[in-house]
């Protein structure tokens, strides 16, 4: 990074410092970062879209829409989320190119499970053995995003049909007394109140989403507390930089860095709580009204 | 459309490097100084990283390396996330009814246990040990307390912080954290040998490829460059072929 770099074991204080927090494996620790906000501005919107169509289909008139709707819920609220990471993503990765595996090698003859080995034709290998590492990496991105994405998704689900359920009665019953169809109830008057009710689940669920992210490590994408622990543990002169076990810095920094980031998140959300209960018919609307704001 | 031609784009540049060298991708720990480790630039280094590239270059293949907790490290072979085990991973029995390993490339390394005092109780005591290690099921088999740890790093933390009475490891691993330690840490007793010296582990399955491997080993071996690499990294002190 800098030009007095050249030689570390040289350097003192300051300058030692300077080199140290910018060595390439600190680098990676930064870009680390810039994959965790990543991932939850992914996951966040995706996880939504499978609450809100959980939450349709758990209502919905029809038995099978209704019987998928609360299995997804159920079947994931279910199994603590650490067996779920383990198990699906597994499963996932290994359906994928069992798939592409019966597609691109049909006369393949050697059996595919073999004692604990899973081996599909090298063509069927998601991503293929021999694409660059970035598309590996961002293979592993991706089946985090959709893991996280349904696993959340599933208790987003939960706080949106409760949320459907408590918006009043007569709410929408005066809109279907001004002979409004049963879509436009739902998304014109159930769908813009609704929100009010799910927000304090949904905020909870976020900041339990920022915590959630050191398990990316379970699934091979190098995180923030990987790197924390890899680059805190003692060096040895084998190493440009040594120096002893640092590990308590290092996990002190990260703790800053999670408590100020759901602070933030904090102070955001209690904004759009006040802005979505103006004009409600909630005891906070009400009060908003009083006050005259 | 835009979006199809470059798919189509790069299926096609997959595709046509299907054609060249075969790829393999080595799977290692990068926690284990100076087998494997990741340097200060965030590249997979050490004893091993040197190795592995030499013998990926006499076997004409082209080789990728990947870092994987040591814990799922045989899992993730077996699954097929990559190729191939270069992690400072001995030879022995338990490990080869799961996975083949090719000829070792290191002699059977002595294991050393380390504490803050030479008088350590090392026969009933605590001792530190990595999970999944030749050491760790030595100590499980003896009369002492087994405290199993997921990194090497956190072995050695351990007795710094009196957790642990010793910690049991490879000497090679071991010795240079003794001579920095400024006399904090001491060897305690005579070495023990386990295991039938490192070597790489493959796929039951995939016999050509741990030929390959073995043939290059043997090159290595017979033409006398195995053993300045082994004392390269592991001091002169090291017992070679």
């Amino acid at each position: 990074m800098f030009e007095f770099c050249a030689d570390p074991k040289s350097l003192e204080g300051f300058q030692w410092f300077a080199c140290y927090l910018t060595s390439g494996k600190h680098m990676n620790m930064y870009w680390a970062f810039g994959t965790v906000l990543l991932l939850l501005a992914v996951t966040a919107p995706i996880a939504m879209l499978f609450g809100f169509f959980g939450a349709m289909a758990a209502r919905s008139p029809f038995f099978a829409l209704r019987l998928i709707g609360k299995g997804y819920t159920g079947m994931v609220r279910g199994v603590p989320d650490i067996v779920f990471f383990l198990f699906f993503v597994i499963a996932l990765d290994q359906g994928i190119e069992y798939i592409m595996h019966l597609i691109r090698c049909p006369e393949w003859t050697e059996p595919v499970r073999n004692g604990l080995e899973f081996r599909v034709c090298p063509q069927a290998k998601v991503p293929l053995g021999n694409s660059a590492q970035w598309i590996h990496q961002f293979y592993g991105f991706m089946l985090a995003v959709l893991t996280f994405a349904l696993v959340f998704g599933a208790f987003a689900a939960n706080v949106l049909y409760g949320a459907m359920q408590a918006v009043p009665r007569a709410q929408l019953e005066t809109a279907e007394a001004y002979g409004l169809s049963h879509a436009q109830v739902f998304r014109r008057v159930l769908v813009p109140q609704m929100w009010v009710y799910a927000l304090p689940g949904l905020s909870n669920l976020w900041l339990i989403l920022i915590k959630a992210t050191p398990l990316l490590f379970l699934l091979g994408v190098q995180d923030i507390v990987y790197w924390a622990r890899e680059l805190g543990g003692a060096k040895t002169q084998a190493f440009d930089y040594p120096h002893p076990d640092w590990r308590l810095y290092y996990f002190l920094f990260l703790l800053v860095f999670y408590l100020g980031f759901t602070r933030v998140s904090e102070i955001v959300l209690n904004r759009i709580s006040a802005r979505l209960s103006k004009g409600q018919a909630t005891a906070a609307g009400e009060a908003m009204r009083k006050a005259g704001i | 459309m835009k979006k199809l031609m470059s798919a189509t784009a790069l299926m096609a540049l997959m595709a046509g490097g299907a054609l060249a060298q075969q790829t393999v991708r080595m799977g290692t720990e990068g926690a284990y100084p100076p087998y494997n480790f990741i340097n200060d630039n965030g590249q997979v280094d050490g004893f091993e990283r040197e190795l592995g590239d030499e013998l990926c270059k006499r076997a004409e293949l082209t080789c990728e390396w990947v870092t994987t907790d040591w814990d799922s490290i045989i899992p993730n072979l077996q699954s097929g996330n990559y190729d191939t085990i270069i992690a400072g991973m001995n030879i022995n029995e338990e490990r080869s009814k799961v996975i083949s390993f090719t000829q070792n490339y290191t002699p059977p390394a002595p294991s050393a246990y380390v504490a803050l005092s030479a008088d350590a109780d090392i026969e009933g005591g605590v001792i530190a040990a990595q999970v999944n290690t030749i050491q760790s099921g030595y100590i499980a088999s003896s009369d002492a307390t087994l405290l199993e740890f997921a990194t090497p790093d956190e072995t050695v933390a351990a007795v710094r912080n009196g957790e642990a009475d010793a910690v049991f490891a490879d000497k090679d691993y071991l010795v240079p954290i003794v001579n920095e330690s400024n006399g904090q840490l001491v060897i305690v007793s005579d070495d023990v040998t386990l295991g039938g010296g490192v070597g790489m582990g493959l796929r039951q399955s995939d016999t050509e490829l741990r030929e390959k491997f073995d043939a290059a080993i043997t090159s290595m071996k017979e033409d006398g460059t195995l053993n300045p690499l082994i004392i390269k990294w592991f001091g002169e002190d090291a017992d070679v072929f």
